[in-house]
């Protein structure tokens, strides 16, 4: 974890870290912005008959085929309403882009180390697994996905 | 050399030059094994000279010392023989063979670390040296020298002397294939990257040709129009950029047989046709390990020693052929040699040996199944295992490589003839044809390699047409079952088609066929394969994805995988195979069927030898005379039963025209059969699986694959007329036979025909029961098979002989070749003669013959 961060950092300027966010149910994620390709609408899926079930199916991202996972049976979380599609975070990992869905897309936030802290003990496990820590925002808590355990969780 | 350059530069020059200089190292193996076999080919050697002395040239160019010595004392070797000072023998191409290995190897340190390394070569050095001074007193060096100055300008800005060479030179250039003028070297990386900008662009073409359709607009048609045709130019000229000629990977094989050859005593030549057959280089890569393999079996095991070859008159030289060619879209790789080709026995036998074959299974094989063995894992027939291959050793690796890139690999084998293995190889794994189907509203893709055909079943018959043979869905296809495999089931997908039509589509997997049911047949398309992500690789059933035309994903089946996860291929069949093969042992027997249909029954079958002949009588010619129907036939009437009314009340007005008639003949008396279809004629192994008479059936019987009812001809004769057996009825008069067979069928089949000619029959499986039967009813005569477990007919008199109140029963044997008389019994005669007059009786003779051939 230690040299994953010493990457961001030398990658981003600031001394700050800047995270892309997003919302799964009533959760509030972030994630390395440098880690995200880009943020899109809904998009066509095929599924993949036999895939975990977190696996929503493949979709055409300009031409490269992303998988895309669905956060909220991920988390366990009920199923998301009828009528308000998913958006996608597509992040860059080892084994090529894959696509989170969540259910919507907030601010890219700068924040200060200071108010990191590690993953609150009486947090559901299904969450506590995926995320590295927590951001203490003024009106809300910011839970930090870790990409490589999220896919890894996903996929198993 | 006026020349400067900065380090980068020189980098770049270095890096030329390993390239070029492992180049020519290639063609340096080549031709001094051909120069091997024509040492007076001057052209030859002066292409080999020049290549050593292009390496020399370039390496004192470039400050590598090392590599400058040893090649100049290969150069001065050589230049003797230019000169014809020296003739060339096999120690010397060895030598000059070892140079270039050296050679090589400084290369590769080169490569590494930038130096030639530590590694001295001055014993080959001397060697080199004292080959060319030999007996010749000339002084060598300075031949050499000579040479050198002699040779063509070398080191412009890019050290290609041998270009230079061929201006100076043009008749040499000539015996040089290919000179590479304008081309250039290009990174491969780079083309596969531009590989997939067109698999992109060829996407985006379709989707806008799909967008364009539906629109009304000429200039936006015309526009597309075109961008389709430069889509597919460009397409076509990036796969070529990607396309490399075979030859490749067939350069250094001359020299790897040549090796092996001088390693193993032998004498082969190798053949090459077809270098310039090109493959995608992807392809050629992956075929290159498995090509070598093959090509050192043949050597190490195909090809004999040259005394047993002439022995076997063959000549001493042992010919490898290579055959590459284009076939269908696909590319066919041949590897042949004249050599002792494959024993199909002796590879069972060792198959039997390693425990990978049972022997029952063994019996049954034919000589094409046997030779496939050594594709099996862990199979090898090499007597001595060699350090070069033992055939059989990895040619599972070899079949497992080959099919992982969609191709096929088939063996073909003579005794003493030599064996040929043939590679089909599709030309490219980029872009492949494919068939899309839809199952369960998705759309997935079938690589066309792996089709054989399409079925549609129309209509409500559809559905009825898949049957099932255990639980398991069976298609009869062409008299053969075919497993049935769901693609909605392997998916877990709801199944959407409507009705009853049912589309099956026909695929190859390994050696194993099996039909595949999908809701919907689409088309085919050209297919861009994209892999799957690592995270998807687990999934077995996929081999990839691809974008359709309208840019969604779909999923490319693996045709492997998705037999495996139904069931239709791997272990569950097997075990199958296993368990028939015991039932088969358990029970066997052959016979000769006929087999045909009769309303709901599919598949009748009732022995051959039973059949008079078979007719066909136009439907008008049936003739009604009160209850029962007749034809006239050969001046007589013949009456005809419906097996269909009998079996099932159906009215003959159902019945084709004109009407299939079996002929049932006792020599005076005639019947017909009328039936629905004659289907086929059975001669081979068949297992009763049932014997469970019921209604007009003795019981059922696996034939061909397939379940099949036996039809009680007897009952059905008895039934038809009063009159049929009445004759042989008072030539049996009620006498008792003992039948003993091992199999229940022969039996059934021997008591139908006693029967018929008027013999009580009792049946026995084995010597211990045909001793009870006789203690419970006694016999007037004893009819007893070779088969009769444990020893026959002959261990079988002899129990009898030892109870007087059974010495005076005659027992006959039924053998292969017809009945025997074993033993008149003590002063029976009179009872022998008189059976024997009733077997003599036309049905019930032919019958005990032909129970006695078919078990053959």
């Amino acid at each position: 974890m230690a040299t994953e961060r010493a990457r961001t950092h030398s990658g981003a300027t600031q001394l700050s870290d800047r995270f892309s966010t997003f919302y799964v149910d009533e959760m509030f994620f972030g994630i390395d912005v440098l880690r995200v390709q880009e943020v899109l609408h809904h998009q066509p899926m095929t599924r993949v008959p036999k895939a975990p079930e977190v696996i929503e199916g493949l979709m055409n991202l300009r031409g490269q085929i992303v998988m895309a996972i669905d956060m909220r049976r991920l988390l366990l979380l009920p199923k998301r309403a009828s009528g308000s599609p998913p958006m996608n975070v597509v992040i860059r990992t080892d084994a090529g882009a894959m696509s989170l869905l969540v259910d919507e897309i907030g601010d890219v936030l700068e924040l200060e180390e200071t108010a990191f802290e590690p993953p609150p003990v009486n947090l559901e496990a299904s969450a506590r697994k995926l995320i590295r820590g927590v951001f203490k925002l003024e009106e809300k808590l910011l839970l930090v996905l870790d990409p490589e355990r999220t896919i890894e969780s996903a996929i198993g | 050399m006026p020349i400067h350059w900065d380090m980068d530069d020189d980098q770049e020059v270095v890096r030329e030059f390993l390239v070029e200089s492992n180049e020519n190292l290639a063609r340096l193996d080549q031709d001094m094994v051909a120069l091997e076999s024509r040492p007076q080919d001057g052209d030859l050697l002066a292409s080999v000279f020049r290549t050593i002395h292009t390496i020399k040239g370039t390496c004192g160019f470039l400050g590598f010392m090392k590599l400058e010595k040893i090649s100049h004392q290969a150069e001065s070797l050589l230049s003797q023989l230019r000169e014809g000072k020296r003739r060339l023998d096999p120690a010397m191409v060895s030598l000059i063979l070892e140079t270039v290995d050296a050679t090589r190897k400084v290369l590769s340190s080169i490569e590494a670390n930038g130096s030639e390394g530590g590694e001295s070569f001055e014993g080959l050095e001397e060697r080199l040296r004292q080959a060319a001074e030999g007996k010749g007193t000339e002084d060598v060096s300075c031949a050499a020298r000579n040479t050198v100055a002699s040779a063509p300008a070398q080191g412009e800005e890019t050290p290609k002397p041998e270009d230079g060479g061929s201006e100076e030179r043009p008749s040499e250039a000539t015996s040089k294939p290919g000179a590479a003028e304008g081309n250039i070297r290009v990174g491969v990386g780079l083309l596969d990257k531009l590989m997939d900008l067109v698999g992109e662009l060829v996407l985006v073409r379709n989707q806008i040709l799909q967008f364009t359709a539906e629109r009304d607009d000429l200039t936006l048609g015309g526009t597309s129009q075109r961008l389709n045709l430069i889509t597919t130019e460009l397409q076509e000229g990036v796969m070529k950029t990607r396309m490399q000629p075979i030859g490749v990977i067939w350069n250094k094989l001359p020299r790897v047989v040549r090796d092996l050859a001088v390693g193993l005593g032998k004498q082969i030549r190798i053949e090459m046709d077809g270098a310039g057959t090109e493959l995608d280089r992807t392809i050629i890569e992956a075929i290159k390990d498995p090509l070598v393999h093959l090509v050192r079996n043949a050597c190490d095991h195909g090809v004999e020693r040259s005394e047993i070859r002439l022995q076997q008159g063959k000549p001493a030289q042992g010919t490898l052929t290579l055959r590459a060619y284009h076939e269908g879209g696909q590319v066919n790789i041949e590897i042949g040699d004249d050599g002792a080709g494959i024993d199909a026995v002796r590879v069972k036998q060792k198959a039997i040996e390693k425990g990978i074959l049972l022997p029952e299974v063994a019996q049954r094989m034919n000589e094409r199944e046997a030779i496939n063995l050594i594709f099996r894992p862990g199979f090898t027939t090499a007597g001595a295992l060699s350090n070069i291959s033992g055939r059989g050793v990895g040619m599972d690796v070899v079949k497992t490589h080959i099919e992982k890139i969609g191709g096929t690999v088939e063996v073909s084998s003579r005794v003493g003839e030599g064996t040929t293995v043939k590679l089909k190889i599709p030309l490219t794994l980029a872009i492949i044809p494919g068939l899309v189907v839809s199952s369960g509203g998705e759309r997935f893709v079938i690589p066309q390699v792996s089709l054989l055909e399409l079925i549609h079943l129309e209509g409500d018959a559809g559905a009825r047409r898949i049957e099932h043979v255990h639980g398991t869905p069976v298609y009869r296809r062409r008299g053969k079952l075919l497993p049935i495999a769901y693609l909605n089931r392997v998916l877990s997908l709801e199944r959407t088609a409507r009705g009853d039509a049912v589309s099956i589509v026909v695929l190859q997997a390994d050696d194993r066929q099996y039909g595949l049911v999908v809701d919907g047949i689409n088309d085919t398309q050209e297919i861009v394969v994209k892999p799957l992500g690592k995270q998807l690789k687990g999934l077995s059933l996929y081999a990839g994805a691809t974008i359709m035309g309208d840019g969604r994903v779909a999923l490319i089946l693996d045709v492997h995988g998705i037999g495996q996860a139904s069931g239709v291929l791997g272990e569950t069949q097997e075990q199958v195979r296993g368990a028939t093969a015991e039932a088969e042992l358990a029970q066997q027997d052959q016979q000769r069927l006929l087999l045909f249909r009769s309303g709901a029954h599919e598949r009748i079958a009732i022995p051959l030898s039973l059949v008079g002949r078979l007719e066909e009588f136009p439907r008008t010619s049936i003739e009604h005379a009160g209850d029962t129907i007749a034809v006239q036939y050969r001046a007589r009437i013949l009456p005809l039963i419906v097996l269909r009314e009998l079996l099932e009340s159906a009215g003959v007005e159902a019945l084709p025209d004109p009407v299939p008639v079996i002929v049932f003949d006792d020599g005076e008396r005639q019947l017909g059969l009328v039936v629905d279809q004659i289907v086929d004629i059975a001669e081979q192994t068949i297992t009763i699986r049932q014997k469970a008479k019921r209604g007009w059936f003795l019981g059922s019987a696996v034939v061909n694959g397939r379940v099949t009812d036996f039809l009680d001809v007897e009952a059905l004769l008895r039934s038809a007329e009063v009159g049929w057996s009445q004759k042989a009825h008072a030539a049996g008069s009620g006498k008792a036979v003992l039948v003993g067979d091992r199999s229940a069928f022969t039996r059934g089949l021997m008591r139908g025909a006693l029967e018929m000619s008027g013999y009580a029959v009792r049946e026995a499986g084995d010597l211990e029961e045909a001793m009870r039967r006789l203690e419970e009813h006694g016999a007037d005569a004893v009819l007893v098979s070779e088969n009769l477990p444990p020893d026959g007919a002959g261990a079988l008199t002899e129990a009898m002989r030892r109870r007087a109140e059974w010495s005076s029963i005659p027992v006959m044997e039924m053998t292969a070749q017809g009945e025997r008389l074993v033993d008149e019994g003590g002063g029976g005669g009179k009872n022998v003669l008189s059976f024997l007059d009733s077997l003599s009786e036309r049905s019930g003779a032919e019958l005990v013959t032909a129970a006695g051939e078919g078990r053959r």
